[in-house]
Formats: structure tokens, C-alpha cells, sequence
């Protein structure tokens, strides 16, 4: 520890502390542009110079170490000029066009020209213009903006692990670019839009849509992965605007994916907002009333139920409790069929939690591609590599995680490895995906077998694809004693009648002919198409609700516009069908339904012992495949979106999706 | 009392003999050098203390301390000396000349130096535009190799030693030693933050030394006749003799070594055949290249040429590249063309430097033309004062000395090209 005095407040802060945080520590606020706690130092913007005693020169805060004994001054004269002096230098050449810039009301330079500003220009010269760059669909460039801090260039090549920005030229006719215009291909290009201190780098779906004090900000959990990224809903009136990422050092620091953050505007495309009947074949509008009534002559005798990948834990107990009231254990959450037992909650979650990927010493990815699978959690990777984690992959060949790493082979042979050993520390990141084979139950015995979990360090991690699989599997919506599973209840002649709650994950031709099918969700696509009766859901950001992400971490989001038309939110709807159905659930307010199971208790992190290693039989040879073909159109939301749609016309040159009605 | 031809260093600084290694050694070079790497590291670095030799690049920086900065002991990985030969202040032409005519000196420079700081490799970056010298030096050190001076065993001593050479591609903050690093390294080149300094972490994150091509080639003769020799020349802390180049109005311009604290009248007349027009028509002097504040005449009658003379008028020895104007020079135009070369060379990483001098030039500009107000010349010192200091390398301080030497000794010329475009009389002081 150094002791270091800040205009006379004395602080103890760690050897190879900057200066800048050794003022942070005594409560001095200093002024920076191109500093950002997660980046690297570049130390060019010269806006945090403070005094330091015995140096000649002022010094930049935050990249001059400290040493034990040191004085530093934050508000002499000689402060207070360099950093006017560094003000009107940026502001000279900065076009001054707040009114028209999307950055106004939440940019550094804005508000920091406030304290340190002229009222005047001195500047009687031409100003620079700077030709705006094509970076990609989501981000918007007006460079003419920029005050070179670098910050972009250094998140892109330090956090994203795509180095493909840079400075080109010198002096003032420096500017920032992809040298040969291109999309940037990153998976978390929107946090460039986060760091721009300035309004160089703008979202361009939210280009002139709104100002920042206009918006009401609702605390939210992206579900469109399994990250859990907490995020801020930003709103007016009934229309979700902007989402952008909360700062959570366990999950996502204060990164977010592109999809969670983009795909938003999926969310006023194709949705269900009235109830609809099948009658004499053809699906037509109806009333609430008609709806129920019609639910409940339809929904009875041999009944079943299929959870999506994206559903709060609220409505998946509720449909529980609606299912167990009709006597029915035919449930099933695993749309894609993986081979996941709830025994032992162990053996579904990331049991070293994100954080803990920067303790391990070693890594084994397989069966998936955290790059596009959780963006969020690979940077988190790439992070622990860069201050030496050693990755190995099993999967296919050639795929680019950001990352180097050690292809240990294409199918389940590779997992015969010693890659892990002497490790004290091992990972295991075993993706959903390899789960879905045949031999899934030997590869979840096989990596389980890898990662050797024991009391102190488990692991084991499974990672899942979306932010309500893990809240299904913890809730226990799988086919109980004499129950069927998803396969079970698409046989010919199983079921009578089947509800899916927001359940479009596998192909809705499965579904045998004759069976009385309930589809409650917010996007139709062709689960709903197939319905004898469609009852409009809420999304995420229209309930009150709670997610668990990969983690087992419990985390609640909040209403943050009302769902569209007479959409209702979810676990009101299968409360009245209950009611309908003249069936006894514990609840008839959202406290009392979460006051019935313990995930509801209490939001955070719920840790699984380790438990016994899972059984599994003979591994087979087929290589792993990946699931996740298309990142920007993985889930309904996103392939409703026209960004998302943008996205992979540039990404991947695919034609838009488009849903089936 | 001139500098006596026995006792120049760069007996070849002309070019008139041969170059190559037969007759550099026949000047004295490469005499002994194993025996001058027997006497061991301290040695060296001590006899070169005691020489008092400061750093020839400009900084002034004394060398046998900056070498003493290296790790005593090794760690098992490699150390660098870098050579800085991307010689680029405007005015200065000394390097080139030492490593087209004499490369042998800085060769077996570098070899010494490098011992002397337990360097595994050398590096010489040369800037691009050398390409004849750098052929000649590429060429030097060829012919050294193959005399077993270089690599292994290096001139029988036991010590390992390589030498590259790396081309510049003309950038002037390649000239600054991290930069030269980052350039080095194959990246663009800017300025690194210090601490840490190189002698820390340098080129490719391990210890290294960036001397100049004049420090370094000075060396194996400071070994040979001895610190004292060498430290008898010039005024205590600015011993030695030193390569002048004497460039602008002068009758004959020349690169010429003479001994450190001459007096400046005395370097032009001697060596440079004087002033165009004699002595009374000179307007001023830039003494130390084109970074250095300039001296008006009455300070150039009398001003020692060394660090600490030309500090106390407010400038600096530099690279010690004089550049000589007589009356007839439009001094602010002069002065405006050296901040243009400076904003188009700033790297644009630090705003101070990236902002200020392109406005520094636009201002400068209009004051060859007297087209500003009066306040403006005030405004245009104050933004040389809030660039000077505020930035990571000393590119912005060598690029506003120059127009605040300008605002010092030339105002009343500034003024008067304001009023006459304005077409009012000067205001006179009323006595």
C-alpha cells in the first residue's frame, strides 16, 4: 500500500495504483476522456493532469503510478488552466452541434465543458470535417465529431478481440477508422456506442428518435441469451426505445451482446395482440371471453406443456401449477431436446460462475461457439486469456473465438485429453448444443468427468442459449413420475390438448393432427400458426418477471411499457385459464405466486453442490456440431427485428427471415 | 583557439578518403576494441561518466548516467541498444554524414555501447530518406561481420553481439525515442507514456537504450584517449566537441566539429566563411535546430555555443544545428513555415498538440500576412504556453519554441505587419 495525499486528504491506495485513482479514492473528481477503467492506458487526452509535488511538468493522472509519500494537487492554478487550456483545444476543432447530436444531454465533453469551457472562442479558423466511416448497421459514425481518446480503437482490440479499428494519419488529420471501410464484425460493436465519450459514435437504429431526459428508465434482465445481462429499458409512452447494459461486475462488467441490445424493435413487429379462434379451420380475432371459453372446452383430458427458451419463471410456474391442477405431468422446457435431467442442478449450470472463469488456469470449450452463443461471457474469456488462460476447443475447425486456442479434435474422441491436467483450477464449458446428440449423456458424463468437480472449485459449466432455459429447468418443467417428454407428447395420439407457452423452438408440424393446441406468447410464429387458440403474451420488457441465467443467478426485471393491444402479461393469463378451467393454484396476485416456490425468495447467485458425476454410456463419433447458425436471428424477437434483419444481410448475406403466418 | 585536426574525432567527416573498413582502420578505428571491452562494464560506463559526453540527439541527457540505468545483471533474455538515426529536426544534417563517410566509428560504437550495457543486439533505425547512407552502413557492417568484429565472439572477446539496421519511413516522432521503439516494433508511431521508461521496458518490453548516432560514434575514441581528453574541451557539464552543422545565410554552409562553448560569432566566421554580407547582417540565429526558440543578432555577438549558454537565453543547444538568417529573411513567414512542419508532424495523440498546432499554423499564417488584431499575437503565445507541457513527448514544446521565440524578439515586426495591412500608422510612444 502507498500512502498518497490529495490536496491534503490522506489515502492509502495499492502499489501500481494510477495517481487518477488515488483521487478517486479521496472523493476528488477528475475529469478524463480517454481513460476507461477496463481499457488501457493511453493517456492522450490530457484532460486528468493534476500537480504532483518535486514534478516539473503537470502529470496525467491516469497514467502516472504512485509512489508512497507522494503529494498530488487536483485544483491549483495550474491545474485549473491545463485543463481549460485542454478543454478549448477539443473544442476547437469539436463542430458544435448539440442540438442536432444524439450524444446531447449524456456526453463527457458536454458536461465537462460546463466546468471547464470558455464562454467565448478564440478560434477564428475553419474548423476540421472529417467524412463519416461505415462501420456496420448498428453503429453510426459522424467523425467530424471525434475527439481521438482511442477509446473504440482500444475496446475493439482489448474486449472484443477484433482488432480492425485504428488511427490512420498524423496531427489533426488523425482519424479513427477500419483502414479499408468495412463492417466491424464484432458481437459487441454496441458498446463502442457506451465508450464514445462523444457523439462520434451513435446508435443508428436510435438516430433522432429521442433525448435522453425525455426517457423513463426501467431496470430489465436481457433474455435474449444466457448471460442474464442486466439492462436499462429507456422508454417513452408506450415504446421501448433503447436498451442499454447495467453495470454487474459478476456477469457483464458493463458489456452487452448486440442482439440483447439491437433487436428491440422486433418487439412492435409481428406480435399477437388479441386473442384469436380457429374456426372452421381459419383463425379469426376474438374476445378474451371467447378465448377462455374456448380453452376451456378445448383443454382437457390427457393435457401436456412446452415452455420457449425466453419465458419468466413466473409464468412457467404458473403453467406448472395449471398443469398439476389438471392432474398432468406432461411437461417438458427442453424445445431442442437436450439431454438435461433436473436430479442434480449441477449438472445444468455454470458452475464456476463468469467471474470465476479469471480464476481458472485452464479451459476446454466444447460443442460450442461462446462468441455468438454468449458474447458477454466470451469476452469475459478472452479476458482471463489475455492475463494467460490456456483455452482448448473441441468442435469444428477454423472458428474464430477472438482468442487463440488449442483445437483439440472435432468429435467426442477429443475429449480423451490431458489438456486440463495439473490444472488447480479447471474449466469445462460444455455448450448446450452437444447436448442435443445421442451420446449426450456419455459427453455430459465425459466433461463432467474433465472438469473433476470437487467441493472447493467446480468447474463444470453448461452453457445454455437463452435467458428462460435455466429458469424452466430450476422451476422443474420437466415430465414428472409417468409424465412424457416433448418426444412423448408430439407422438401421434398422446395428447389431447397442448399448451405452449411462448414455445417455438422446434417445428410445429410435430404436432400430431387433432391435438387441441393453446399457444400463449407475444410473437406468432409457426407454433401459433398451428393453434386451436392463440392468447397474446407479454415479452420481456412488458412483466414484471424473473430470469436465471446460465449461472443459476436469479435476477428480476420490471414492466417497462404495457404489452401491446389486449396482450395480457403471462401468468395473468394462465391464472384466468385456471380459473376457466375450474383449477385450484396457490396464487391470485404475482407476490403470492412467488411466495409459493423458494427460486422467488431472493434474487442472486444459487450455487449448486456438486454432487454425484452423471452416468452416461458410449461415446460416439459424430463431430459436434454448432446450433446457433444465424447469432442475429436466433429467437422470435430477433427475427421479427428489421435491424437484426439488416444485420445478417451484412453479416452473413442471408435474405431476411420471415415468419410463418 | 581552433579545434586542432588531431584532436577531431570524425577525421573523415568530408568524405575524402575511402570509407570502408581497410581505411577506417588505418584512421584509428577498430584499434584495440578487445581490449577496451577486457577493461569490463563499469569501466566503461565510468570512463564515459568522466568524459561528461551528454546526449547528442538534442536532450543533452549525459550518457554514461542513461547507460548506468541498464539492469546490472541479466536475466537470461535479451537488452537493446537502439541507435536513433532517423535524423529529422530540420537543419541538422550531422548523422548523415558520419554514417555515409565515417559508419565504422558508429559500428564499433554501438559494439562498445552495447557491452557496456549487456545489450544481446543492436539496432540501428535510420530514417528512410538515407537510403545511399543506409546502404553504406548496411555495407559497414557487413565488412565488420566478416572481420569477426561482429556477432559471435565479437572482435575475440567472447562477447555476442548483432547489429540490424531498420528503415524509417519519414515520419519526424520516429525521431522520439519511444516512438523510434513503437516504430521499431512495427506499429504506428507514437509516443509512449513514461514511466515506464525504456531503460524499464523498451523495445519489445525489455530494457533498451536509445542513443544517438554522433553519441554513440564518439565513443570508441572517449575509450581510446580517455574521458579527460575528451572532457578537456568546451566548459565543465558541456565538455567535449561536438559536430555543428551550419546551414542558411552563411557563405559556406558546413557540417564542421569544433569543440563544445565556442563562441557562435567565431563558429560562423571560421567555418562557415561568415555571414552572407558580414556579421552586421545578420537578422538572427536558430542555434540548435529548427525546435529551438531563435536569438536576434546583439544575443548572437557573444552567446557560448553549449547547453547551458544558449539555455540561459531562453534556447538550446538542441542538435546544435544553427541555421542562419540574414536581414534580408521574412522572419515570420520563416517562423510560420517551421509550425506548419510541426502540425504536420504531431502524431495526433495528445490534444494539446493535435488541436493546437494546426491552430498555431492557421494563426501564424495570418500574421505573415498581418491579417489579425493585435490582442491575437497575446492569444497566439497564450496557446503556445497551454500546448507547451501538457503532452506526453516534447514534439508540441519543439513545435511552439520556435513561434515563442518569434513573439519574444520579433513583436514590434509582427505589430507592424498588422497596422500596414490595416493602413494606420504605427502607434509611437510619446517621449
Amino acid at each position: 500500500m502507498a500512502k498518497v495525499t490529495v490536496d491534503g486528504i490522506e489515502v492509502e491506495v495499492p502499489n501500481g495504483s494510477s495517481v487518477l485513482q488515488a483521487c478517486e479514492a479521496a472523493g476528488k473528481e477528475i475529469p478524463r476522456f480517454c481513460y476507461h477503467e477496463r481499457l488501457s492506458v493511453a493517456g492522450n487526452c490530457r484532460m486528468c493532469l493534476v500537480e504532483v509535488e518535486r514534478a516539473p511538468k503537470p502529470v496525467a493522472s491516469c497514467a502516472y503510478p504512485v509512489m508512497d509519500g507522494m503529494k498530488v494537487f487536483t485544483d491549483t492554478p495550474v491545474v485549473r488552466n491545463a485543463r481549460r487550456g485542454v478543454m478549448e483545444f477539443l473544442l476547437i476543432n469539436h463542430p458544435l452541434d448539440c442540438p442536432i447530436c444524439d450524444q446531447g444531454g449524456e456526453c463527457d465533453l458536454q458536461d465537462q465543458a460546463f466546468g471547464y469551457g470558455k464562454d467565448i472562442s478564440r478560434f477564428h479558423e475553419p474548423k476540421r470535417a472529417v467524412k463519416d466511416k461505415y462501420v456496420g448497421p448498428l453503429v453510426k459514425t459522424v467523425m467530424t465529431r471525434c475527439i481521438q481518446c482511442t477509446r473504440c480503437v482500444r475496446f475493439a482490440a482489448e474486449i472484443a478481440g477484433v482488432p480492425e479499428l485504428g488511427a490512420t494519419n498524423r496531427g489533426e488529420n488523425m482519424e479513427i477508422g477500419t483502414y479499408v471501410e468495412k463492417a466491424l464484425t464484432s458481437e459487441l460493436s454496441g458498446n463502442l456506442i457506451d465508450i464514445c465519450p462523444v457523439g462520434a459514435l451513435t446508435s443508428r437504429p436510435y438516430a433522432f428518435v429521442a433525448r435522453p431526459w425525455e426517457l423513463t428508465k426501467t431496470d430489465g434482465i436481457d433474455v435474449l441469451d444466457a448471460t442474464g445481462t442486466p439492462i436499462r429499458i429507456d422508454t417513452r409512452a408506450a415504446e421501448v426505445l433503447r436498451i442499454m447494459p447495467r453495470q454487474n461486475d459478476d456477469v457483464n462488467e458493463e458489456w452487452m451482446a448486440d442482439r440483447g441490445r439491437f433487436s428491440f424493435d422486433g418487439l412492435k413487429r409481428r406480435r399477437l395482440d388479441r386473442p384469436w379462434l380457429r374456426r372452421d379451420g381459419k383463425l379469426v380475432p376474438a374476445t378474451w371471453e371467447e378465448a377462455m371459453i374456448a380453452v376451456a372446452e378445448g383443454f382437457k383430458g390427457r393435457v401436456g406443456g412446452i415452455v420457449g427458451d425466453t419465458v419468466d419463471a413466473e409464468s412457467i410456474f404458473a403453467l406448472k401449477s395449471l398443469l398439476a391442477g389438471l392432474g398432468s405431468a406432461n411437461m417438458d422446457c427442453r424445445q431442442d431436446g437436450a439431454a438435461i435431467t433436473g436430479e442434480n442442478r449441477a449438472h445444468y449450470l455454470f458452475n464456476s460462475t463468469i467471474a470465476g472463469i479469471e480464476e481458472a488456469d485452464a479451459l476446454i470449450v466444447i460443442g460450442a461457439n461462446p462468441r455468438t452463443e454468449a458474447p458477454v461471457i466470451n469476452a469475459r474469456i478472452r479476458k482471463a486469456y489475455l492475463a494467460g488462460l490456456k483455452v482448448g476447443y473441441v468442435g469444428p475447425k477454423g472458428l474464430d473465438l477472438t482468442y487463440r486456442y488449442t483445437h483439440l479434435g472435432e468429435g467426442p474422441e477429443a475429449l480423451d485429453t490431458d489438456f486440463l491436467a495439473g490444472a488447480q483450477k479447471p474449466v469445462v464449458i460444455l455448450g448446450r448444443g452437444a447436448l442435443t446428440r445421442p451420446d449426450a449423456a456419455a459427453v455430459l458424463a465425459r466433461a463432467w468427468a474433465l472438469a473433476n468437480p470437487s467441493a472447493e472449485w467446480n468447474g463444470f459449466n453448461l452453457l445454455h442459449h437463452f435467458g428462460g432455459q435455466v429458469g424452466a429447468l430450476e422451476l422443474g418443467f420437466l415430465p414428472g413420475p409417468g409424465g412424457l417428454d416433448l418426444a412423448g407428447m408430439l407422438a401421434p395420439g398422446a395428447l389431447d390438448a397442448l399448451w405452449l407457452l411462448g414455445a417455438d423452438g422446434f417445428e410445429a408440424s410435430r404436432i400430431p393432427a387433432g391435438t387441441f393446441v393453446v399457444y400463449q406468447g407475444h410473437h406468432g410464429e409457426a407454433a401459433a400458426s398451428r393453434a386451436d387458440v392463440i392468447l397474446p403474451g407479454a415479452a420481456y420488457t412488458e412483466k414484471d418477471g424473473t430470469w436465471v441465467n446460465t449461472e443459476g443467478r436469479v435476477q428480476r426485471g420490471f414492466t417497462a411499457v404495457q404489452p401491446p393491444g389486449e396482450a395480457k402479461p403471462d401468468w395473468r393469463i394462465l391464472r384466468a385459464a385456471a380459473a376457466a378451467l375450474d383449477v385450484a393454484v396457490p396464487f391470485d396476485t404475482l407476490e403470492q405466486l412467488r411466495a409459493a416456490h423458494p427460486l422467488f425468495a431472493a434474487e442472486g447467485l444459487r450455487k449448486a453442490e456438486p454432487g454425484a458425476a452423471p452416468v452416461g454410456g458410449a461415446l460416439g463419433s459424430e463431430p459436434f456440431a454448432l446450433p446457433l447458425k444465424n447469432y442475429w436471428q436466433a429467437e422470435p424477437i430477433g427475427r421479427a427485428s428489421p435491424t437484426m434483419a439488416e444485420c445478417a444481410k451484412v453479416y452473413l448475406g442471408a435474405v431476411p427471415a420471415l415468419a410463418a403466418e | 583557439m581552433a579545434l586542432s585536426d588531431k584532436d577531431r574525432i570524425f577525421t573523415n567527416l568530408y568524405g575524402l578518403k575511402p570509407w570502408n573498413l581497410k581505411d577506417a582502420q588505418k584512421r584509428g578505428d577498430w584499434d584495440g576494441t578487445a581490449a577496451i571491452l577486457a577493461r569490463g562494464r563499469d569501466a566503461i560506463i565510468e570512463e564515459i561518466k568522466n568524459s561528461g559526453l551528454r546526449g547528442r540527439g538534442g536532450a543533452g541527457f549525459p550518457t554514461g548516467m542513461k547507460w548506468s540505468f541498464m539492469p546490472k545483471q541479466s536475466d537470461g533474455k535479451p537488452v537493446y541498444l537502439v541507435v536513433n538515426g532517423d535524423e529529422s529536426e530540420p537543419g541538422t544534417c550531422k548523422d548523415r554524414d558520419i554514417i555515409r563517410h565515417d559508419p565504422h566509428k558508429l559500428v564499433e560504437g554501438c559494439l562498445i555501447a552495447g557491452f557496456a550495457m549487456g545489450a544481446t543486439a543492436g539496432y540501428i533505425y535510420v530514417r528512410g530518406e538515407y537510403f545511399n547512407e543506409i546502404a553504406v552502413l548496411e555495407a559497414a557492417i557487413r565488412e565488420a561481420y566478416e572481420a569477426g568484429l561482429l556477432g559471435k565472439n565479437a572482435c575475440g572477446s567472447g562477447y555476442d553481439y548483432d547489429l540490424y539496421v531498420h528503415r524509417g519511413a519519414g515520419a519526424y516522432i520516429c525521431g522520439e525515442e519511444t516512438a523510434l521503439i513503437e516504430s521499431l516494433e512495427g506499429k504506428k508511431g507514437t509516443p509512449r507514456l513514461k514511466p515506464p521508461f525504456p531503460a524499464a521496458m523498451g523495445l519489445y518490453g525489455r530494457p533498451t537504450t536509445v542513443n544517438n548516432v554522433e553519441t554513440i560514434a564518439v565513443v570508441p575514441t572517449i575509450m581510446r584517449r580517455g574521458g579527460a581528453w575528451f572532457g578537456s574541451f568546451g566548459r565543465p557539464k558541456n565538455q567535449g566537441t561536438k559536430v555543428f552543422c551550419i546551414s542558411g545565410h552563411v557563405n559556406k554552409p558546413c557540417n564542421v566539429e569544433a569543440e563544445m562553448s565556442i563562441p557562435m560569432r567565431e563558429l560562423i566566421e571560421r567555418y562557415a566563411g561568415g555571414v552572407r554580407g558580414g556579421w552586421d547582417n545578420l537578422l538572427c540565429v536558430i542555434p540548435g535546430g529548427s525546435s529551438t526558440p531563435l536569438l536576434p543578432k546583439h544575443i548572437c555577438d557573444d552567446v557560448l555555443m553549449d547547453f547551458d549558454a544558449l539555455r540561459e537565453h531562453k534556447s538550446g543547444l538542441g542538435t546544435a544545428g544553427l541555421i542562419v538568417m540574414d536581414k534580408s529573411t521574412d522572419i515570420v513567414k520563416a517562423i510560420q513555415r517551421l509550425s506548419q512542419f510541426y502540425k504536420h508532424e504531431s502524431c495526433g495523440q495528445c490534444t494539446p498538440c493535435r488541436e493546437g498546432m494546426g491552430w498555431v499554423n492557421r494563426m501564424m499564417l495570418r500574421m505573415v500576412e498581418g491579417d489579425a488584431e493585435i490582442a491575437e499575437i497575446d492569444v497566439l503565445e497564450q496557446v503556445t504556453r497551454q500546448i507547451e507541457g501538457h503532452t506526453i513527448c516534447a514534439l508540441a514544446d519543439g513545435g511552439v519554441w520556435p513561434v515563442q521565440g518569434l513573439i519574444r524578439h520579433f513583436r514590434p515586426e509582427m505589430e507592424r505587419r498588422i497596422y500596414a495591412r490595416k493602413g494606420v500608422p504605427m502607434p509611437m510612444a510619446a517621449e
